[in-house]
């Protein structure tokens, strides 16, 4: 039988592998710049469906990693660190701390107590980052330098970085993949499904949710760490609850917990903000009642309507 | 060496002494029996023995060993296996899977990413054998959500089996089978009683009559009487507080 989703993961990364060929025709920068950001999006969103989708934590502060991330790396950056291997390591260790002590707390709660806790927590990383005057506070931060690799300068042109954020966001996709098939992922599920049935298997659940919210918290800083490079630029606003907001629309519109959904509703959501966007100013206004028919409409999300689940029959 | 002790086991909510006191012994290849009108305590005594909720006082001990301080999960892992009142399954797992998955915390860690668990051929032969051993050797593959309810009571009673539990904990294994179903899974059950001793919390009469040795009648969170099924029928004080009508 063939695997609908792995075909349809495989076009997605034969074309964004594809389009630096073929995009240089279309006028380059501009669409290089859109496909990074769609990418970087679709990395954040994957790592929320891990908590979401997966693991039915649904985060409201998903987005602060995202901003503890970029802020981790664009602070090292100014005191000297360019090596983008050694910014890497500082997100990774600072985003991961953070995730460490908001997960051990957030997750005595579940439900929509969990949500009202980590949108608490995301709060107040989200006014730490304001508060940073050195760093530009409110206004964020322009950065005067970028990372490089090994001194080299291959990561700070749109070329360059196009495909390492093209190869993290293929290891995010490919990694969550594995996890949700592994042992893992299987209880992670089964957590989501019946915490009381896990629990009464033998399995300590906390301590498994605790380490995917902690995995999903270092894919999001990473995803940040990029999103800094590219844009060379910083802000407290990439960490709002509303972005997170904007997250979970992504991940829902996409599909939860299915292999190429997060990818799909990153690309629909950046590609509908662009195409409305050029046309309306008040471009929400169409955005918000195209989204109510989707949720009505396709309840499996783009993915659903793209690859139909096997097990289960039509919607009547 | 005894194999489930619970002694002197209190519990209250606010002025609500659900557990006054109370103490019993399961010996090995023993099925006990707990009774007792609505209300009487039975599932918060479930519930301490489980770890779901913490008594007061008294200790419970799983051969020797005090666990009262132990999660539910730690305690599963110390050998006490149970059955839930209300069926407790995975419905998006494959009835085979819904066993794999119970054989896995007991089969090393389960922080592993990589590998497809589905693939684990260790894993899903117990999860057969246990199928078979339960009657559901054929269903291995249908979703549990689709299974019938007298099906989802036996898989339950596979999914304690499968961790090779010390003692069994069955809080109305009985609960809403049809005549045969419930024939089936007595026979099935007595089968087991040799091998892992029971606490049986049941309303079935002929059920207890049939499977337990001893049996205690539990009222307003007291024990007041103990003894064989037939001692039990013949006891005033049972008769009064519970059998009633029902069993004259």
């Amino acid at each position: 039988m063939m695997d609908r989703a792995l075909v349809l993961g495989g076009i997605i990364f034969g074309l964004l592998l594809a389009a630096p060929f073929v995009l240089p025709l279309l006028g380059a920068g501009y669409l290089a710049g859109l496909l990074i950001k769609a990418m970087l999006l679709a990395i954040a969103a994957l790592s929320l469906d891990l908590l979401i989708g997966h693991g039915g934590m649904v985060s409201l502060g998903h987005a602060a990693f995202i901003g503890v991330g970029a802020y981790a790396g664009a602070i090292a950056l100014e005191s000297g660190i360019e090596e983008i291997l050694v910014l890497l390591a500082i997100t990774l260790v600072v985003t991961g701390a953070v995730a460490l002590a908001t997960g051990l707390l957030a997750l005595r709660t579940s439900g929509v107590y969990f949500l009202m806790i980590t949108l608490a927590f995301g709060q107040m990383i989200y006014f730490t980052l304001t508060s940073l005057a050195a760093y530009g506070g409110d206004d964020g931060l322009t950065l005067w330098t970028m990372g490089t690799l090994f001194g080299s300068d291959v990561v700070q042109n749109d070329g360059g970085l196009y495909f390492v954020v093209l190869g993290m966001l293929f290891l995010t996709w490919w990694g969550i993949y594995r996890m949700s098939r592994a042992r893992f992922g299987r209880v992670l599920r089964a957590a989501r499904d019946n915490p009381a049935r896990a629990e009464v298997m033998g399995y300590a659940v906390n301590r498994y949710r605790l380490v995917a919210y902690v995995i999903a918290a270092l894919i999001a800083g990473v995803s940040g760490l990029l999103m800094m490079q590219h844009a060379e630029f910083v802000s407290p606003t990439i960490a709002t609850w509303q972005h997170s907001g904007d997250l979970i629309v992504v991940v829902v519109l996409g599909g939860l917990a299915t292999r190429n959904g997060a990818i799909l509703g990153a690309f629909f959501v950046v590609v509908i903000e662009e195409v409305l966007g050029s046309f309306f100013t008040e471009w929400r206004l169409i955005y918000g009642p195209l989204l109510v028919l989707m949720v009505l409409y396709a309840k499996g999300g783009l993915s659903d309507l793209l690859v139909p689940r096997q097990t289960q029959g039509k919607h009547p | 060496m005894s194999t489930l002790k619970i002694r002197n086991l209190n519990k209250s909510f606010g002025a609500l002494h659900v557990s006054r006191d109370v103490s019993f012994t399961v010996p090995e290849g023993a099925c006990h029996a707990l009774i007792g009108p609505n209300g009487a305590g039975k599932t918060t005594l479930i519930h301490q023995i489980s770890g779901v909720l913490r008594a007061d006082s008294g200790q419970i001990l799983l051969d020797g060993r005090d666990i009262s301080d132990l999660s539910v999960s730690a305690r599963v892992q110390a050998g006490l296996g149970r059955t839930f009142q209300i069926t407790s399954v995975l419905p998006s797992f494959t009835v085979l899977e819904n066993l794999a998955i119970a054989a896995q915390a007991k089969s090393g860690s389960s922080m592993r990413f990589f590998r497809d668990a589905a693939e684990e051929r260790a894993l899903n032969d117990i999860a057969q054998a246990t199928l078979e051993r339960v009657g559901l050797g054929s269903r291995a593959q249908i979703p549990a959500a689709d299974m019938s309810h007298g099906e989802l009571r036996l898989l339950e009673l596979g999914i304690a089996l499968v961790a090779k539990p010390k003692f069994l904990l069955l809080d109305e294994p009985m609960a809403g089978l049809g005549r045969a179903e419930g024939a089936a899974l007595v026979t099935l059950l007595g089968d087991l009683r040799a091998s892992i001793p029971m606490l049986l919390v049941e309303h079935d009469m002929d059920a207890i009559f049939q499977l337990a040795h001893t049996v205690s009648v539990l009222v307003e969170g007291a024990i007041v009487a103990e003894g064989t099924p037939d001692e039990v029928r013949a006891s005033a004080a049972a008769r009064a507080a519970y059998l009633g009508g029902d069993a004259a």
